[in-house]
């Protein structure tokens, strides 16, 4: 019931929405993605294919996670034609953190807060002009507080 | 040789000779004294570690690199260190710069550091360059270190500080008093505080917490412009990046922190762009590894003045990067040494340098009254305490060196005896004097060791995967092969437990062959009563560590250090940072 | 009703830069209460639609791994005075909650 009714407000609002602007069309949420296990397999659920690595895809991470729980993270790309940005943390048990889906009025930049339970990499995804471009990093989460 | 070689050899080749000659008699007269060079003297001490007074600081004989550091300054102790860096000042040179004969060579030489005497130098290298044409810079670590500065909660350091002329700081164990107090201080000190590293949380700013700059979240001011002169040099702070990981967050909860050389990069192209000058020097409390790498990323800078790691390193590694090239120093502890770079700065460069990491030894340099009599000030209510007799020295007393110290070792048996554990666990700080045999071990020299705002010690059980896990993450800490990732102190110490230890392995395979000093093996899944202190995630409810070392002290009268928990060492025989070690070094 | 969303949003140009925080406990339902034992019940933010003078620009679609009291930052394009940024979201028991600002 709960996700029909969720469905149904999303529908609902998504109809809204081409009615008034029809150029901007947001799809729902892929629950399958959420619920995948490995990055592969979330990835491939939410965007259908493989990212490759490009140096115009940036994430500002820390190199270690002053909290696991909150590990702030920023997206930004160079790329045009920007379609969505998405977060993804291999370690995690549910890998896919968050996904955004932008539109030509939004600046490609995205901040967000993430929960790591321990070190892990950590990718960021862009789908851009259809196609899709990735960037990674490793983030320590440490018991920390013997060095100083 | 190869090319990591040739670069730091550049920029030996323009230092000007440090200390040189002073030791033979008569030579020169005042060994401080240089050549006139340039147009601007930037002088700069960091992790003073609040020692108002002379004190003796015995440097490691223990500083392993790995990886891209193995090696390299500063991963160089006792001999390798004199002969890499072409060092020929003589035994005083030597003793200020290595562990080598510490004992024999500090009675000799005598005390290092003390405000009076830093002061006596900062004066004659500020006098000889004119007004104006100087600056004085404070790395951080400043306010912590000793028990006045517990006692005054910082206040005493920084009013030494003014009276000393400090211009610009940053910090790190600034942050471990409560935010308020920060801020208090900050207010109090008459120069700038920066750090463009740390931000405002998001929550705070919704709450409206005060920050440098609520657009940006900088907490702080992130740079400053000084002119001397027509030139004009921006000095920006990098405050130490993992202050609330390796110390408690819980003191200051409205504050991020972070290595953000993004953020750096963008900064300093934002500063080139729109304040014209002359020089741009980030005063960094990274470390020495850190500050290599980020000079190797970050394009713009001129120089990085740096600490936190304690390496009192001769002169700067000239780093190369896509924009050019950037100093990297690192300028000791204990208020020992006073850097002073000389540059020649013209219209939006620096022509060229010459860098001395001058020795501060007591007994060179008269005390300036005003700061002795300040000092005597300061220290008058807290006398008796300061005073107090606890045991007489037998052995050498020191801390610093990346596995254990003696001064450590006493900590650990301590804390295994008062609180009746299998194994006790104290951690690698960089801070702490050390004690000379036959001197008494008085309760300033015990808070020297620990004169903290988290003092408390607890009594626990604790697994034997449990443990492992804690000797893994803080290796790694210390031996990760990217030093972004590491955290700048040294290995937590020890009491009845011994290991070895890989330095070039990966985490979780760093430590193995865990055992009792019984020789009893540690089990993963069996608890043992594991006694400590200084614990970051919450405060722990024990007495507080120097009541616990002080009843020890006290019982024993003499103190000795026969056996230091020191691991057996895998893989790094012939490391150029590993000498005299006490313990066994598979070769 | 899920609690309200605060927002903080500043015209730089014609570039409206938003920043929000969304409390909210984003229960992953893989926690445990410390008292019971029990694992907690998942309850978290799914959707989030950010929409400018009515139209939908941003839609964000998160997992249980984002934070605790989640916060987003975002800047949108052709932003002028008086237009109104409108932030709301849905959690998966179909709680909600909606603030909107005016640029100034």
């Amino acid at each position: 019931m709960k996700i029909d009714r969720r469905s149904m407000l999303r529908s609902l609002l998504a109809v809204a929405a081409t009615l008034a602007f029809p150029k901007i069309l947001f799809a729902a949420r892929a629950d399958k993605a959420f619920e995948a296990t490995t990055s592969d397999e979330a990835i491939a659920e939410l965007l259908g294919a493989v990212p490759t690595a490009s140096d115009k895809v940036h994430m500002k991470i820390p190199d270690i996670a002053e909290n696991g729980a909150v590990v702030p993270v920023t997206v930004s790309t160079d790329l045009e034609d920007v379609e969505s940005i998405s977060v993804v943390v291999d370690n995690n048990p549910t890998p896919l953190a968050a996904s955004f889906d932008m539109s030509p009025k939004t600046v490609a930049v995205i901040s967000v807060r993430i929960k790591m339970g321990q070190s892990s990499i950590v990718r960021a995804i862009v789908k851009a002009g259809g196609n899709l471009y990735s960037t990674s990093k490793e983030v320590k989460v440490t018991i920390g507080g013997c060095g100083g | 040789m190869d090319r990591r070689d040739f670069l730091w050899m550049l920029g030996s080749a323009s230092a000007a000779g440090m200390f040189a000659g002073c030791t033979s008699a008569g030579l020169r007269s005042d060994p401080y004294a240089a050549a006139p060079f340039g147009n601007a003297r930037i002088l700069h001490f960091t992790d003073c570690h609040a020692q108002l007074m002379p004190i003796y600081f015995r440097e490691p004989n223990v500083n392993i690199g790995v990886a891209g550091a193995k090696g390299r300054p500063p991963h160089l102790v006792g001999e390798q260190l004199l002969s890499q860096l072409r060092m020929n000042g003589g035994e005083r040179e030597a003793h200020a710069f290595t562990y080598l004969n510490f004992e024999a060579a500090a009675r000799q030489f005598g005390r290092v550091g003390g405000f009076a005497h830093l002061k006596t130098l900062v004066e004659q290298q500020r006098t000889e360059v004119g007004d104006g044409n100087s600056l004085l810079l404070d790395g951080g670590d400043t306010w912590q270190g000793s028990a006045t500065s517990l006692w005054t909660r910082g206040q005493d350091m920084v009013d030494a500080c003014n009276l000393l002329g400090v211009d610009v700081m940053t910090g790190h164990w600034e942050f471990t008093y409560r935010d308020e107090e920060v801020l208090q201080n900050i207010e109090r000190f008459n120069g700038e505080f920066v750090a463009q590293n740390v931000r405002v949380s998001e929550e705070a700013l919704f709450d409206g917490a005060a920050a440098f700059d609520e657009d940006s979240g900088h907490a702080f001011k992130p740079y400053t412009i000084r002119e001397m002169g027509e030139r004009r040099v921006a000095i920006i702070g990098q405050a130490f990046p993992y202050t609330p990981i390796a110390n408690p967050g819980r003191f200051i909860p409205d504050w991020s922190f972070g290595i953000r050389d993004g953020e750096m990069q963008e900064m300093v192209d934002h500063i080139r762009a729109t304040e014209q000058p002359d020089a741009v020097i980030v005063l960094s409390h990274n470390g020495m590894d850190v500050d290599v790498k980020m000079a190797s990323r970050v394009t713009g800078v001129d120089a990085i003045l740096g600490g936190h790691t304690h390496d009192g390193v001769p002169e700067p590694l000239l780093i190369e990067n896509s924009g050019g090239k950037t100093l990297v120093t690192n300028a000791g502890s204990n208020g020992k040494f006073l850097a002073v770079l000389d540059l020649d700065i013209g219209k939006g460069k620096i022509n060229d340098y010459r860098y001395r990491l001058l020795p501060v030894f007591s007994n060179l340099l008269p005390a300036h009254s005003e700061m002795q009599q300040f000092i005597t000030d300061v220290r008058a209510p807290y006398k008796a305490q300061l005073e107090e007799p606890l045991a007489v020295a037998e052995s050498l007393l020191y801390r610093r060196g990346n596995f254990n110290g003696t001064f450590d070792q006493v900590i650990c048996d301590a804390l295994l005896e008062v609180g009746d554990a299998e194994i006790s666990l104290s951690p690698g700080f960089r801070w702490g004097t050390s004690v000379l045999p036959g001197d008494v071990v008085t309760m300033e020299r015990l808070m020297d060791q620990t004169a903290m705002t988290y003092p408390e010690t607890y009594v626990r059980d604790m697994a034997g995967s449990e443990l492992k896990l804690i000797l893994e993450s803080v290796a790694d800490n210390l031996f990760h092969t990217d030093p972004y990732y590491q955290q700048g102190g040294d290995m937590v110490r020890l009491g009845g437990l011994n290991f070895t230890c890989d330095p070039t392995a990966k985490m979780d395979e760093r430590i193995s062959d865990l055992t009792l000093d019984n020789g009893k093996s540690v089990e993963a899944s069996k608890n043992y009563k594991v006694a400590g202190w200084a614990t970051v995630g919450s405060q722990s409810t024990g007495a507080p560590v120097w009541d616990v070392v002080a009843e020890y002290l006290k019982a024993k009268k003499t103190i000795k250090v026969d056996k230091v928990n020191t691991p057996k060492l895998r893989n790094v025989a012939g490391n150029p940072g590993l000498s005299d070690y006490s313990g066994i070094v598979e070769s | 009703m899920g609690k309200p969303i605060k927002i903080r949003a500043k015209l730089k140009g014609d570039i409206a830069e938003v920043k929000a925080l969304l409390p909210h406990d984003m229960e992953s339902g893989m926690r445990r209460d410390p008292d019971s034992g029990e694992l907690v019940a998942a309850h978290y933010i799914t959707d989030v639609t950010i929409e400018h003078n009515g139209e939908q620009v941003l839609v964000a679609y998160w997992g249980t791994a984002v934070s605790k009291n989640p916060y987003i930052a975002f800047s949108i394009k052709g932003a002028a005075v008086g237009d109104v940024i409108k932030v709301s979201w849905t959690d998966n028991k179909s709680d909600t909650s909606e603030t909107e600002t005016t640029l100034k």
